[in-house]
């Protein structure tokens, strides 16, 4: 037997619904004339009727309940938007005594070049920081004005201020993923730091609304 | 539907867990059933489809959100499948032996079955064998002919999904479609 192999070709743009007119009819001319080639497309016919007839499953119960759960905690920032929801005085208090110190803008601007926390394998690189794969790295990372790129494992809480971050998976971070992107968090972000050195203030109001 | 999705991104974006809920819900089998297809294991297809989801919500800022998010999930979920493919079980070949078929290559196991009579399509049987035969395509014109004929997608789609080239994806789905065709002619 000597086809022409474009004929075969031709069969794959038919499929593909991509085939000229001319290109079609020389195809349909050839099928007639040769049982070979029209068998060939018969079973090309056959195998994708069959690919096609594997009847559609669905996903099994629970599968995302299971997502739900397995997705990293709902982001600080909500709870903390809540919070000062509920304690509008104290926070435009809190708020005015931090700003009365005037520390924080000072400090905010000084902030603005890139910096990261010194850990011997984070691998830095034109402002990116990145945890390479199959590295563990041990400690609290912080990264200022850069971005994170976390394909290995940070045993830590993770802070991204004025930054982006990225994972490759869930599970990477053993402690908390903080993201901090306008001045407003940025300020807050001290506040907490401020407020969990002195008498932890906020987190005794926090167990306080809860219990309501 | 894309609407809808988008709407549901931006509160996702905001931090809102809930609005991803939606989202899982509307994809769930179609990711399902990519991965089922992909890697032959109801047990693995939901762990992978579950990882993909979970990947899809950290991720979500690096998502562009004039693509679609069908597409973006499929992607995700295509390369975890190929991932664990690769890292779990050495590819089959069609002349590969089964243990206890000395001389016997998969072909002549695929041939010895066609003494069967007429097989009704929906039989559990012949679905399992399809699926058998889907399984044994190496990983590269698998995941295009599953995108094709089970997803249903266009080729445009497809190349979008595996980041290659029209071309690339045409030629993996006819050599996709060469191999099944050898592997079920005589089903
Ligand atoms: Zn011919």
């Amino acid at each position: 037997m000597s086809c022409p192999d474009r004929i075969v070709d031709y069969m794959h743009d038919y499929l593909d619904e991509e085939i000229t007119e001319s290109n079609k009819q020389e195809l349909k001319q050839h099928l007639q004339a040769c049982p070979d080639c029209e068998q060939h497309f018969r079973e090309l016919e056959k195998a994708i009727a069959f690919v096609q007839s594997t009847s559609h499953i669905k996903a099994p119960d629970g599968f995302t309940a299971g997502v739900m759960a397995k997705l990293p905690q709902e982001k600080k920032r909500l709870k903390m938007g809540r919070w000062f929801k509920r304690h509008p005085l104290l926070s435009a208090a809190s708020l005015f005594l931090m700003l009365m110190t005037g520390s924080i803008f000072s400090t905010w601007n000084e902030d603005q070049e890139f910096s990261v926390s010194k850990q011997p394998n984070l691998v830095v690189e034109n402002g990116t920081v990145t945890v390479p794969e199959g590295e563990v790295v041990k400690g609290d990372v912080v990264v200022r004005n850069g971005k994170l790129n976390i394909e290995g494992q940070v045993q830590g809480d993770v802070t991204v201020i004025n930054g982006e971050k990225y994972l490759a998976s869930a599970g990477q971070v053993t402690g908390e993923i903080e993201e901090v992107n306008e001045v407003f968090e940025w300020i807050w972000y001290h506040i907490k730091e401020a407020a969990s050195n002195a008498a932890s203030l906020f987190e005794g109001e926090e167990k306080d609304q809860s219990l309501q | 539907m894309e609407t809808i999705v988008k709407r549901r991104i931006k509160q996702m974006i905001k931090g809102d867990q809930n609005a991803y809920e939606e989202i899982v819900e509307l994809y769930r089998d179609k990711v399902f059933q990519l991965c089922y297809r992909m890697l032959g294991d109801r047990y693995e297809a939901e762990d992978i489809a579950q990882e993909a989801f979970i990947r899809a919500y950290i991720n979500i800022k690096s998502f562009n959100q004039n693509l679609k998010f069908s597409s973006w999930i499929y992607r995700i979920a295509t390369n975890l499948c190929i991932d664990r493919i690769r890292k779990k079980k050495p590819d089959y070949y069609l002349d590969a032996e089964v243990p206890g078929t000395e001389g016997l290559n998969m072909y002549s196991q695929v041939s010895a079955d066609t003494a069967r009579p007429e097989v009704e399509l929906e039989s559990l049987e012949l679905r399992d064998e399809v699926q058998k035969q889907i399984a044994m395509l190496p990983e590269k014109y698998r995941s295009a002919i599953v995108l094709k004929y089970i997803e249903e997608l266009s080729l445009n789609e497809i190349s979008e999904i595996l980041d290659l080239p029209l071309g690339t994806v045409k030629t993996r789905i006819h050599r996709g479609r060469e191999a099944l065709r050898q592997q079920l002619k005589n089903v």
